[in-house]
């Protein structure tokens, strides 16, 4: 049986396709556990798991927490605002301290790119990234993973088209770098002020227009628009994004007719993605949370040790 | 006490040669330099013979770019631990930059600079003011009164002068006095937020780039000014290949300009940067292998008059955080002169020309004596040992901060030996010169 051999999870890039295909696997055994009338394993029982979070979170942290809660470990969430990280402490003494009360893992999402590689570092227990910066979000690429497997029955071969602001999306780093591990064409799309330079290095194709990008496409990831990017000079308005960016019924016309359409999350409602779009029968956005508890199950048995072969339930 | 300086390759910088020669220093000065074997100890007196055989003997060296904290950032560096690193590297001569706590934009900064100097009393310390009050881009500092304190030069490094007719002033008034400028430059508009150089390492780390554009930008306008003034200009630290290609093109027009780079932007490029190494964030930022290169050849071509460190001490505080919150430079006075040999070896330079660099070329732009070895001259000298091989380590750094990217890289050749004034003020353990 195929070992999961890492101390922490902090970007897809350090992940092999046997360390992916693993920990889609384990998701799927787990995937059960959340529909049964008791949602709850005593596979974690014992273990504790800190969940530091820096930035504002809903869906990642509640995942994790309930991901943590069906495998019976005992977790604790903080937020910046409630913590010592507003008095002034590093991000690494925080970390020790934390440390020093023996915690199994730490799921770290953090406004700094690079911040859990800095924390792994310095820490004996597991890191998972659940989010640093612009550079990667693992846990939501591989749920992104999950769900176009569950949907599609594959990964390879599928063509896959990214829309947004590409430039500052941990999100779609670590698709591209995970879909292309797993053998997937990647398109990406949007203004050309939010197209990084040399992504192309990462194997994907640009086609500025979405319109052209999503043709004949499998899968259509749209990225949410952070609204404080306004402040930046990236576009002019919400209005016209909308109108030349946005994904709506009329684009999707152009679409292959089984194309699913993805979203991370929280989505601006009428910005990139219209409601009846996001709503429609197209839509896998909600599975994709769903999926993501399934995800982080996962991954926290395998990082505390499930990878040794244990009994799942 | 006479000094002999025993069979060591004698560097000549301006003249571009070497030859093996023996150098006589007598009261702090250069007394003779003779033919190998020729001096005939005298009857009396005290001799202690260096030996320096398999070495160079260069001309003091001088970096004409370093940053010392004090006043004010004592916990990152002093005059006092400043001086022994730029001893330890083999210079004689440091001019430090201005942004200090608080910035040296008056008389009484530079008199206090000094006055630290004195007492450290190593290397000399050659204080470099602010072009603008405070750093911050709007009023002309006292030229005159800071030079006649003895500021060699005016700059607003590390925050540079946005405003174009501020620049164009500076220029046109420290003419008057024959204060060199120094420019940092940086459009604070394209570099904004940025901690690296942008490109493809940038995307996959998720970090935010500086464009070499940005660089570029003010390296023509300061170009354009140096043609409008006719008065020179100095660009600090060039990154880029722009930089390098504009600075040729204005030197072929005539256009009075000269330049430095750090020894990290011909020896590292942004991948440095890949597992979010705080040590490799500076700025400029390391760029591409293409810019590498041009900085290279514009060192090779002499568009890139000087080598300059850049010394930009940071202690964990700053450094051992999230990339983004870590403070921009690294140290380098220990490190220059073993990147420098480095290119002498890859064929880039020959080693005069390499010396000329680290010494007559930066005393010639400061207008400040040292960069010769001269009869009846004052004996600034440094004794180089390039075969040395070593470790990089904690142990040797003399700095009070370490934030390095060559730490525990291998290093090859040093300073064995540097002398001021006839006196020696760091000697390695290797070197056991024998009194009589």
């Amino acid at each position: 049986m195929y070992k999961f051999n890492h101390k922490d999870l902090l970007g897809i890039e350090q992940l092999s396709v046997s360390d992916i295909n693993l920990i889609l696997d384990t998701a799927d055994a787990f995937y059960e556990i959340s529909s049964r009338d008791i949602k709850k394993v005593p596979t974690l029982r014992g273990k504790s798991i800190i969940a530091l979070f820096y930035e504002p979170s809903t869906r990642t942290k509640v995942s994790f927490e309930m991901a943590a809660k069906r495998l019976s470990a005992d977790t604790l969430t903080l937020s910046a605002n409630e913590s010592s990280m507003v008095k002034g402490e590093t991000l690494i003494d925080t970390a020790q301290n934390l440390e020093a009360m023996n915690p199994d893992i730490i799921v770290l999402r953090h406004p700094s790119s690079g911040a859990p590689h800095l924390l792994a570092k310095h820490l004996n227990a597991g890191v998972i990234n659940a989010g640093d910066g612009m550079h990667e979000h693992p846990s939501q690429a591989l749920l992104d993973l999950f769900t176009i497997r569950k949907k599609r029955g594959r990964i390879k071969g599928l063509r896959v088209v990214i829309i947004g602001d590409i430039a500052h999306s941990r999100v779609a780093r670590s698709d591209i770098v995970a879909l292309r591990k797993m053998g997937a064409q990647v398109t990406v799309s949007g203004p050309p002020t939010m197209i990084p330079p040399d992504i192309e290095s990462f194997g994907v194709k640009v086609v500025f227009d979405p319109a052209r990008a999503l043709k004949n496409k499998d899968v259509i990831i749209v990225l949410r628009i952070q609204l404080e990017r306004q402040q930046e000079i990236l576009f002019p308005s919400l209005r016209e994004y909308s109108i030349f960016f946005g994904l709506n019924q009329e684009l999707l016309k152009g679409a292959k007719a089984d194309a699913i359409i993805m979203h991370p999350g929280p989505i601006n409602r009428g910005v990139e993605i219209t409601g009846d779009v996001a709503d429609g029968p197209f839509s896998v956005i909600l599975d994709q949370v769903s999926n993501g508890v399934a995800i982080r199950m996962a991954l926290l048995y395998l990082l505390i040790g499930g990878g040794r072969g244990d009994n799942l339930d | 006490m006479t000094i002999w300086i025993k069979g060591g390759e004698v560097i000549d910088p301006r003249m571009g040669i070497q030859k093996r020669q023996d150098i006589i220093v007598e009261k702090g000065k250069i007394e003779k330099l003779l033919a190998p074997g020729s001096f005939e100890l005298p009857e009396e007196g005290d001799v202690r013979s260096v030996d320096a055989t398999g070495m160079i003997v260069s001309p003091g060296l001088i970096d004409m770019h370093v940053h010392l904290r004090e006043p004010g950032e004592e916990h990152k560096e002093t005059i006092a631990t400043g001086s022994m690193a730029a001893a330890a590297g083999g210079f004689t001569a440091v001019a430090c930059m201005p942004n200090t706590i608080p910035v040296n934009d008056s008389r009484s900064v530079t008199e206090f600079i000094l006055g630290r100097a004195r007492k450290a009393n190593l290397v000399r310390i050659h204080p470099i003011a602010a072009v603008s009050k405070g750093q911050r881009g709007e009023t002309l500092t006292e030229f005159g009164d800071l030079k006649e304190a003895g500021a060699v030069a005016v700059s607003d490094d590390g925050r540079p002068v946005a405003n174009s007719e501020l620049m164009r002033r500076a220029m046109e008034y420290a003419q008057f006095f024959g204060l060199p400028v120094i420019s940092h430059c940086q459009d604070l508009d394209l570099s904004q937020n940025g901690v690296m150089h942008e490109g493809a390492v940038s995307t996959r780390l998720g970090l935010r780039g500086i464009p070499g554009a940005s660089e570029d930008i003010m390296v023509i306008r300061d170009i354009l000014l140096a043609k409008l003034t006719g008065y020179p200009v100095h660009i600090a630290h060039v990154s880029t290949k722009g930089s390098v290609d504009f600075i040729r093109r204005a030197k072929e027009g005539g256009i009075p300009v000269t330049a430095e780079t750090a020894p990290h932007y011909f020896s590292l490029d942004h991948t440095a940067v890949i597992g979010y190494d705080t040590n490799a964030k500076m700025y400029p930022p390391l760029r591409e292998a293409e810019d590498v290169e041009a900085v290279r050849k514009g060192l090779a071509e002499g568009v890139i008059d000087v080598i300059a460190t850049d010394h930009a001490p940071h202690s964990p505080l700053e450094k051992e955080v999230e990339f983004e919150k870590a403070a921009f430079g690294i140290i380098g006075l220990q490190t220059a002169l073993p990147l420098t040999l480095a290119l002498v070896r890859d064929g880039v330079m020959e080693l005069p020309a390499a010396i000329a660099k680290l010494s007559c070329n930066p005393a010639e732009i400061l207008n400040i004596r040292g960069g010769a070895i001269e009869q009846g001259k004052e004996a600034d000298l440094t004794i180089i040992d390039p075969h040395a091989e070593y470790l990089l380590n904690r142990g040797i750094i003399k700095s009070k901060s370490t934030n390095s990217p060559f730490l525990g890289k291998k290093l090859k050749g040093k300073a064995v030996l540097t002398m001021v004034k006839g006196r020696i003020v760091w000697e390695s353990d290797e070197l056991s010169p024998r009194s009589r």
